[in-house]
C-alpha cells in the first residue's frame, strides 16, 4: 500500500505541533467567522428561549414541565434524527410525518383491531417503515423522480393509507403495556443515575482512549484540557438533567409518585449514540457524507451512490416508524392526526435549526436533538402562555425560516471565505 | 529507460454514432517518464483517456499492459491494473477532510470501525514522501485548500493507492504561477519515483518543463510520439494545429499511424 516513494523521502509531516487550549479556541473562533456555525445557533436559541419563557411563565421552569419537554418532543426528535440522513445526501423527505402515522396505524391496527401481541405489531410497524423507505428511495434513485415530488405524493397517499388502516379515521386505542410505558412510565431514580453514569463514563473512556492512541502514534490531538472540558460538560448536562427528572412531579406524592426518567429518554439516547456511531465511525457514514458533498467524486471513488441514497430513505422512514410508535404511546391511541399537521415541519425544523444543512453534506444526528429541543421549548412555552394555535404556528414558522436563513447565509459566508 | 512500455495501445478506433473520434491510435506510456498528451480541442484527448480508464469501450484495437494483452471493460478493470485518472474538475468532496478524501471508497477499518489513526499516518507518510509541505493540517476540510493544494491532494491520493499509471487531465488549469510550479514539481517527482505519468495540457511551457515524451493527437489520429528533446516548441504547435511538421506527422503516414510517425524509432 505504501509506494517506494515513502522510503526515499524524510517524514516531514509527522512532527505535529501540540495544540494548546488557547490555539484550539482561536481556531474554533476562526471557523465560526468562516461560517462554520455548527450547533451554536441552536444552543444560543435554546438558552434565550428558556430564559424568555421562565421569566414570563414561572411554571415553565418546573420539574413537571421539564419532563413534559421530553415526552412532548420525543416523536419529533426521533423523526428528525432519521431526516438528518436524508438531508445529508441533499434530498428531502416530506412524507416522514405521515410515514410515522402509517406505521403507528399499522401498530394500532394489528394490536387492537386484530389482537396480535405487542412485539409482533411493533416489528410490523418498523418493517413498514423500512419498506416505505425502500420504495421512496427506489423511486428517487432508480426512477429518477426528485425526492421533493416523490415524498410530496407520498405525503398525500400516506394520509389515505392511514385512514384506511384505522377504519376511516376513528380513534383506535393502544393498550399494550410495553408500548404505553414508553411515554407514560418512568425509570426508578436509581436506574436513571446508573444509566447516566454509564453514558458519561463510556464517553469519557472513548475520548481518553482516543487521545492516548493518537498521542502514542504522534498524531495531532485536541489539547487534554479540551478533552476534559468536553467530558465535564457532558457530565454536568446529564447530571442536571437526571437530577431534574428524578424530582417529584406529582402534586400529592402520597397518592401517586411521579418521578424518574421517562422511558423514552434512554430509548432516544441509545438511538442517538447508535446513529451517531453509524455516521461518524463507519465507512457507511463516511460514504453518506461523500455522496452529499460531491456525488460525482463519490461515484468515482467507487461508492455505490444509488445504494447510499436508497439506504438513507430506509433509515429515515424506519426512524419515522419509531417516532410513530412513540406518538401512539404518548396518547395511548392512534387517530387521523397522528404524524400529521405540524409533525413533519417540526421535524425538518428540528434538523435544520440544529445545524443540518438543507444543501447536503453537513449535519449530525445530535443536531436533531438540539434543534428538537428548541422546537419542543417553543411549542411548550407557547402553550403555557395560552398562545392561540395561530400564533404558535406563526412563531414556529418564523424560527424555521430563521434557521434556514442562518444555514444559507453561513454557507454563503463559507463560500466567500473560500471555506466551502 | 525501459524497453517495454507500461501501457501500449495499438490501432484503437472509437466512434460515437457516425462520428469517428479516434482513428487507429497508437499510444505508449513508459514507467518513470512523463508522457505529455497534447492536441487541440476536439482532437480526442479526453476520449482517449476515457478509453484507457475504462469509461468508454473501444471499437477496435489492442491494449497491452507490460507487454501482455489485457482487456479493460470498465473503470474497475483499469483501477485493477493500477491506472488512475486525476480529473481536472477535481474529484474531491469539499465537506470531507484531506485524510477522508484520500481514503474515500477504500477506508481502512479495524472491525466495523474506521481506523482513523492508521489512515492519518499513511496519508501523512504519503504526502511527506512526495515532499509536500504546503499543507498544515491533514484534518482540514478540502474546501479550505487552495487550488494547487487540492490538486496536490488529488495526485497524492493516486500515489497512496499504488497507482502505476497516473493520468492527469489538465492539472494546471485554473492555477496560479506558483501553484503551477508546485504541481509540475510534483508531476516530475511522481515519474522519478517510477510511476508512468500521462499529462494532458494545453500549455506548451508546462509540457516542455516536465515531459520526457510528447504524443500529439490531431483530429483523432496520433500524428507523432516523440521525445521531448527531439522537437521544438514550434514543431509541436504546428503538429497540433495542422497535423504535420516537416518529416513528422500525417505527411509520412501510410494509413498506419503508429509505425509511420517514427515514434518507435525515436524512442530509445
Amino acid at each position: 500500500m505504501i509506494t517506494q516513494a515513502h522510503a526515499a523521502y524524510p517524514e516531514t509531516l509527522t512532527a505535529v505541533p501540540r495544540a494548546t487550549l488557547g490555539a484550539h479556541v482561536r481556531s474554533y473562533l476562526a471557523r465560526l467567522r468562516g461560517g462554520e456555525m455548527g450547533a451554536l445557533p441552536a444552543l444560543l436559541g435554546l438558552l434565550v428561549l428558556c430564559a424568555f419563557f421562565s421569566i414570563l411563565r414561572p411554571n415553565f421552569l418546573t420539574a413537571g414541565n421539564f419532563a413534559n419537554l421530553f415526552t412532548q418532543g420525543a416523536a419529533v426528535v426521533l423523526i428528525a434524527m432519521g431526516l438528518v440522513f436524508v438531508l445529508l445526501v441533499g434530498e428531502i423527505d416530506l412524507s416522514a410525518g405521515f410515514a410515522s402515522g402509517v406505521c403507528a396505524a399499522v401498530l394500532a391496527n394489528l394490536l387492537t383491531l386484530q389482537g396480535y401481541p405487542w412485539y409482533v405489531a411493533t416489528l410490523a410497524a418498523l418493517a413498514t417503515g423500512a419498506a416505505i423507505g425502500l420504495v421512496l428511495g427506489f423511486l428517487v434513485t432508480k426512477v429518477g423522480i426528485p425526492s421533493f415530488v416523490v415524498t410530496l405524493a407520498a405525503f398525500l397517499a400516506f394520509q389515505g393509507v392511514m385512514l384506511m388502516l384505522i377504519k376511516g379515521g376513528t380513534n383506535v386505542s393502544v393498550q399494550a403495556a410495553p408500548i404505553v410505558a414508553i411515554e407514560n412510565r418512568n425509570l426508578p431514580p436509581l436506574v436513571g443515575w446508573l444509566l447516566a453514569a454509564v453514558a458519561v463514563g463510556g464517553y469519557a473512556v472513548t475520548q481518553l482512549l482516543r487521545y492516548r492512541n493518537r498521542r502514542a502514534r504522534d498524531l495531532a490531538t485536541d489539547p487534554m484540557s479540551m478533552v476534559l472540558i468536553r467530558i465535564g460538560s457532558l457530565a454536568v448536562v446529564v447530571g442536571v438533567g437526571v437530577y431534574a427528572l428524578n424530582m417529584e412531579r406529582s402534586l400529592n406524592s402520597l397518592i401517586s409518585s411521579n418521578r424518574g426518567m421517562p422511558v423514552v429518554v434512554p430509548l432516544g439516547a441509545v438511538l442517538l449514540v447508535a446513529l451517531s456511531f453509524l455516521l461518524s465511525r463507519t465507512a457507511y457514514g463516511r460514504h453518506v457524507y461523500a455522496v452529499g458533498g460531491n456525488r460525482e467524486a463519490a461515484h468515482r471513488a467507487g461508492i455505490s451512490v444509488d445504494r447510499i441514497r436508497i439506504s438513507v430513505f430506509v433509515v429515515c422512514s424506519s426512524m419515522a416508524a419509531v417516532g410513530g410508535i412513540v406518538a401512539a404511546s404518548r396518547f395511548s391511541s392512534v387517530d387521523a392526526r397522528t404524524g400529521g399537521s405540524d409533525v413533519l415541519l417540526y421535524a425538518v425544523g428540528a434538523a435544520v435549526i440544529g445545524g443540518t444543512s438543507l444543501f447536503g453534506g453537513k449535519g449530525r444526528v445530535v443536531d436533531a436533538v438540539l434543534g428538537g429541543a428548541v422546537v419542543a421549548v417553543i411549542d411548550n412555552g407557547m402553550g403555557l402562555m395560552d398562545a392561540s394555535s395561530g400564533v404558535k404556528y406563526l412563531f414556529t414558522g418564523l424560527v424555521l425560516l430563521l434557521a434556514a436563513g442562518v444555514d444559507a447565509l453561513s454557507r454563503r459566508r463559507a463560500l466567500a471565505t473560500g471555506n466551502r | 529507460m525501459s524497453e517495454t512500455p507500461l501501457l501500449e495501445l495499438r490501432g484503437v478506433d472509437k466512434s460515437f454514432g457516425p462520428v469517428q473520434v479516434l482513428r487507429d491510435v497508437a499510444f505508449s506510456v513508459y514507467p518513470g517518464q512523463v508522457t505529455a498528451l497534447v492536441g487541440d480541442n476536439g482532437a480526442g484527448k479526453s476520449t482517449l483517456v476515457k478509453c484507457i480508464s475504462g469509461i468508454h469501450g473501444t471499437d477496435a484495437g489492442e491494449f497491452l499492459f507490460e507487454g501482455r494483452p489485457v482487456t479493460v471493460n470498465g473503470p474497475r478493470d483499469a483501477a485493477g491494473l493500477g491506472i488512475d485518472v486525476v480529473y481536472q474538475d477535481l474529484a474531491l468532496c469539499d465537506n470531507l477532510d484531506i485524510v477522508q478524501n484520500m481514503f474515500l471508497g477504500r477506508e481502512r477499518r479495524s472491525g466495523l470501525v474506521l481506523d482513523e489513526p492508521a489512515m492519518e499516518e499513511l496519508a501523512a507518510r504519503t504526502l511527506a514522501g512526495l515532499s509536500i509541505r504546503t499543507i498544515s493540517s491533514l484534518r482540514q476540510h478540502v474546501s479550505s485548500l487552495s487550488g494547487g493544494q487540492r490538486q496536490t491532494v488529488a495526485i497524492a491520493k493516486a500515489v497512496l493507492w499504488n497507482s502505476r499509471l497516473v493520468i492527469l487531465d489538465e492539472p494546471m488549469a485554473a492555477l496560479g504561477l506558483a501553484q503551477t510550479a508546485q504541481v509540475l514539481e510534483l508531476v516530475r517527482r511522481l515519474a522519478d519515483n517510477g510511476l508512468a505519468v500521462v499529462l494532458i495540457s494545453h500549455n506548451m511551457n508546462d509540457v516542455f518543463a516536465v515531459s520526457d515524451r510528447i504524443a500529439m493527437l490531431y483530429l483523432g489520429q496520433m500524428v507523432a510520439q516523440v521525445r521531448a528533446a527531439d522537437v521544438t516548441h514550434a514543431q509541436v504547435v504546428e503538429l497540433i494545429t495542422s497535423g504535420r511538421s516537416g518529416s513528422l506527422g500525417t505527411a509520412t503516414t501510410n494509413d498506419n499511424g503508429y509505425r509511420s510517425t517514427g515514434t518507435r524509432g525515436a524512442e530509445k
